[in-house]
């Protein structure tokens, strides 16, 4: 009984455990060593900088399950927002807009999902076309001229209440409003949570990770559920676009380089395997917390935050490494 | 006769046909298959046996010929068909989702479900209750993964019987197992044969067929033999009839090695994972050592631990009468011993580079003046080569990749003959090569054993093993389980050590 027990920690990765603990202890280290880190609004500044990698790690936590890859999430994020952007400008209201944003996102994800699980190429090769296609897409669709999303008191500006709620009636320790998009992360993050690990969809996309083959001949249409990943993952990218246009307003065409690599270095310090069949939302999401903690705290501590990188990059490395090391002791 | 297996007819294969490029792979075959008997399926390597049971189970489509189950006419395009219907199979290679659970791999794609969710209790609990009625004892909600090879084999029989198989075909079951568990195995196999399932079992192993098949079937080169009862047949009947094909290459007489020629390889207690256990053996210069045995036997591992590729647990091995310690390729060729890898695709040669430069790849030490590579001594090296092997190619410059198999061959060979290497392992040297070319490799191996070379060569093929050796080394199951002369040597007699366990 113990042995099995003991078993089960193991599986579950030391990985995820480097995290967690890295993500209390940093947060215990600019508490204490960072001057007014500790309080409400640096809190929700955290959140603020964890929502569009958070979004898009959670998507491209299910490619990566099943062993793919997806490079495209951060140039689609942005592309979709300046598409949508462009479109409210010329006169469509904001809620189609934003239907419109999330059903690209899944267009892309389709596409690339088909391209990997019925064309057969590589998922690297396939999303790092589509990642070149989203980004010259944005700068081809607003004439590389940057696009504004509405604030304030303008129509169209209710969307932002999703992300980030301020209204005047707050308390001036609140001034920094309600984190609403960090709600959304979190219920999101439960649903799909339970998508992989309690439905056919999420079973069949964490079988096909581990081994496609044995999955495809116990019957299941592993075309169908590997392409679903990437749709998801599509989907996220959306959203995350549009969290990012709701927080940063002015979006550039050409940007959104580089997202992607946040994004899985979160998912990764969570504990889900590049070689698929294993991960979790759960994890990805403290992966995500602890970049976005690093972000906000080191200037609390009189770091600039381009010591964000250099540190994350440690933090990735050894909560990897961990996880190689302790497999190679069991000997598998 | 009939009288000795009563059980209705439930399953027959008639007139089974199958072509792949190149390869007749199984030609008019038939099978038939009744409730409750177990029913050999026997061969040599490449017989087709496996081919006839993907063509049974779906995995790929027959050509012509009809299966009748059940009395009906069934045409199977997908695996899922042929499980529905009541076939299932337990693969050689296990098909195991090692990150799921146990009860997960088991109801995978017939999951149940509460709502829209996945009852995971409800899943374990039958897991559970399958288990018990196998009398096995494994915790549904173990990792696959966790479980010993044994144990995963039992939970893929569990998977066929839960989708209600009434045919479960067991595809070389007992390769990986220990004795305690072939036990286990066969209790089952047993029980399920009460139950009048209908079991094929495919098994190289002479002792097994003898204790739990009913019948025996043997196929060879994609043909039927025949039919036995395996009560009133002998292990001969059955080798026999599993090499009794008509002898094309005529077999060497006697061994071409002088009675004084000295031990250049001298391999003692070899051991080197779960495939390598305690071989010892000695290769004289100008020898070619045979390396005989059927599938999954360590040869190829053995070859793998003296070149370094593996790790070596024990053992020792002497070159030229001198220790040597081998823990990377590197030391082996630095000891003079080269490889060459049966797939030579992905471990002898790079497609996409020149002739030359495959050439001098183990020894560019040689080429090099500083930093830079000397292009004139190499493609001079490479033209010595090519004449010498006689290797058909257009130019040194031209890539690897258009070349024949037999020509890749000779690169491959090139390149260990330009390090020096005196002791070659050629490992299933014309796999894949055509008949012509084979004949060539075949003088191009005499030849060099002829100047001093000494060779291991590890094959499949009974008749290019008797044609080439000097001597036989047979493996089973990772043991040395015998060492004959070309004189003694026969078919039956390789086929006898290949097959004795233990």
């Amino acid at each position: 009984m113990e042995k099995s027990v003991e078993k089960k920690t193991r599986a579950m990765g030391t990985q995820k455990l480097v995290a967690i603990v890295a993500m209390v202890a940093l947060f215990i280290f600019f508490s204490i060593f960072g001057k007014g880190f500790f309080k409400y609004s640096t809190i929700v500044s955290v959140f603020d900088s964890a929502y569009y990698i958070g979004f898009m790690a959670i998507g491209v936590t299910f490619v990566i399950i099943t062993g793919g890859i997806d490079l495209s999430i951060g140039t689609l994020c942005i592309c979709c927002s300046l598409i949508g952007g462009t479109l409210y400008q010329a006169g469509v209201p904001m809620a189609v807009a934003l239907i419109l944003i999330i059903v690209i996102g899944g267009v892309f994800g389709l596409a690339n999902g088909l391209m990997v699980s019925v064309m057969g190429l590589p998922a690297f090769i396939a999303t790092l076309g589509t990642m070149m296609i989203t980004r010259g897409l944005g700068s081809i669709v607003t004439g590389t001229a940057s696009v504004s999303f509405p604030m304030g008191d303008e129509a169209g500006a209710w969307f932002k209440n999703i992300f980030k709620f301020q209204p005047d009636w707050l308390p001036q320790n609140m001034a920094a409003g309600i984190p609403t998009g960090f709600i959304l992360l979190i219920v999101l993050a439960i649903i799909m949570a339970i998508i992989l690990n309690k439905t056919r969809p999420g079973r069949y996309i964490l079988a096909l990770g581990s081994n496609k083959e044995a999955t495809r001949l116990s019957g299941v249409n592993v075309v169908k559920w590997e392409t679903l990943a990437f749709i998801i993952s599509g989907l996220f990218a959306a959203l995350a676009g549009i969290s990012y246009a709701a927080i940063n307003v002015t979006l550039m065409p050409g940007t959104g380089n580089g997202f992607e690599l946040d994004a899985i270095a979160g998912v990764v310090i969570g504990g889900t395997s590049l070689s698929g069949g294993v991960g979790s939302i759960a994890g990805t999401l403290i992966g995500v917390f602890i970049m976005a903690i690093l972000k906000t705290g080191l200037p609390f501590v009189g770091l600039q935050p381009h010591y964000q990188l250099f540190i994350t990059g440690f933090v990735l490395i050894i909560a990897v490494f961990a996880d190689v090391a302790n497999r190679k002791k069991q000997g598998n | 006769m009939d009288g000795e297996i009563v059980g209705d007819v439930i399953l027959t294969m008639k007139g089974i046909d199958k072509s792949f490029p190149g390869v007749h792979a199984l030609k008019e075959v038939d099978f038939d298959l009744r409730k409750g008997e177990v029913h050999a399926l026997m061969g040599e390597n490449g017989a087709g046996k496996s081919t006839l049971m993907k063509v049974l189970t779906g995995i790929y489509s027959k050509d012509s010929g009809t299966i009748t189950f059940e009395g009906q006419e069934v045409n199977f395009t997908t695996p899922k068909e042929a499980q529905d219907i009541g076939i299932s199979i337990v693969h050689q290679e296990l098909n195991m989702m090692n990150h799921l659970t146990v009860a997960q791999n088991i109801f995978i794609g017939r999951e149940k479900m509460n709502g829209k969710l996945i009852n995971d209790k409800k899943m374990n609990e039958e897991a559970a209750k399958l288990f018990e009625r196998l009398n096995i004892n494994i915790n549904p909600a173990e990792k696959m993964g966790n479980l010993t090879v044994g144990k995963q084999q039992m939970c893929e029989i569990a998977k066929a019987i839960s989708r209600d198989a009434k045919v479960i075909i067991f595809d070389e079951p007992s390769a990986a197992l220990t004795e305690a568990e072939i036990d286990e195995l066969f209790k089952i196999i047993r029980d399920l044969r009460e139950k009048n399932l209908g079991i094929i079992y495919i098994s190289h192993r002479m002792d097994e067929i003898k204790v739990i098949t009913d019948r025996v079937t043997v196929m060879r080169d994609g043909e039927y033999v025949g039919t036995l009862i395996t009560e009133k047949c002998t292990k001969d009947d059955i080798i026999n009839m599993m090499v009794g094909r008509v002898i094309y290459e005529d077999p060497k007489e006697k061994s071409n090695v002088p009675d004084d020629a000295p031990v250049v390889l001298s391999v003692k207690n070899l051991n080197a994972g779960k495939m390598v256990k305690d071989v010892s053996f000695d290769l004289r210069k100008g020898e070619i050592l045979g390396f005989s045995g059927l599938m999954g036997a360590g040869r190829t591992e053995t070859a793998r631990a003296i070149f370094g590729a593996d790790k070596i647990d024990s053992g020792e091995i002497f070159v030229n009468g001198e220790k040597v310690v081998i823990k990377s390729p590197q030391d082996a060729v630095n000891a003079g011993i080269g490889y060459l890898s049966e797939d030579r695709k992905r471990y002898g040669i790079i497609v996409e580079k020149t002739v030359a430069e495959n050439t001098t790849m183990a020894s560019l030490d040689n080429f090099a003046n500083g930093l830079f590579i000397d292009k004139a001594k190499e493609k001079e090296a490479a033209v010595e080569y090519v004449e010498k092997l006689k290797t058909k190619t257009p130019t040194v410059d031209t890539k690897v990749v258009s070349l024949s198999g037999g020509n890749q061959q000779k690169v491959v060979i090139a390149k260990w003959l330009v390090r020096d290497c005196d002791i070659l392992i050629f490992d299933e040297p014309t796999r894949g090569i055509d008949v012509g070319a084979k004949s060539e490799i075949y003088h191009l191996m005499n030849e060099l054993v002829a100047q001093g070379k000494s060779i291991i060569m590890i094959s499949s093929e009974l008749t290019e093993v008797l044609r080439m050796s000097d001597r036989i080394v047979v493996m089973c199951e990772g043991r040395k389980t015998g060492e004959l002369s070309i004189e003694e040597a026969s078919q039956e007699a390789i086929m006898r050590a290949a097959t004795l366990r233990n």
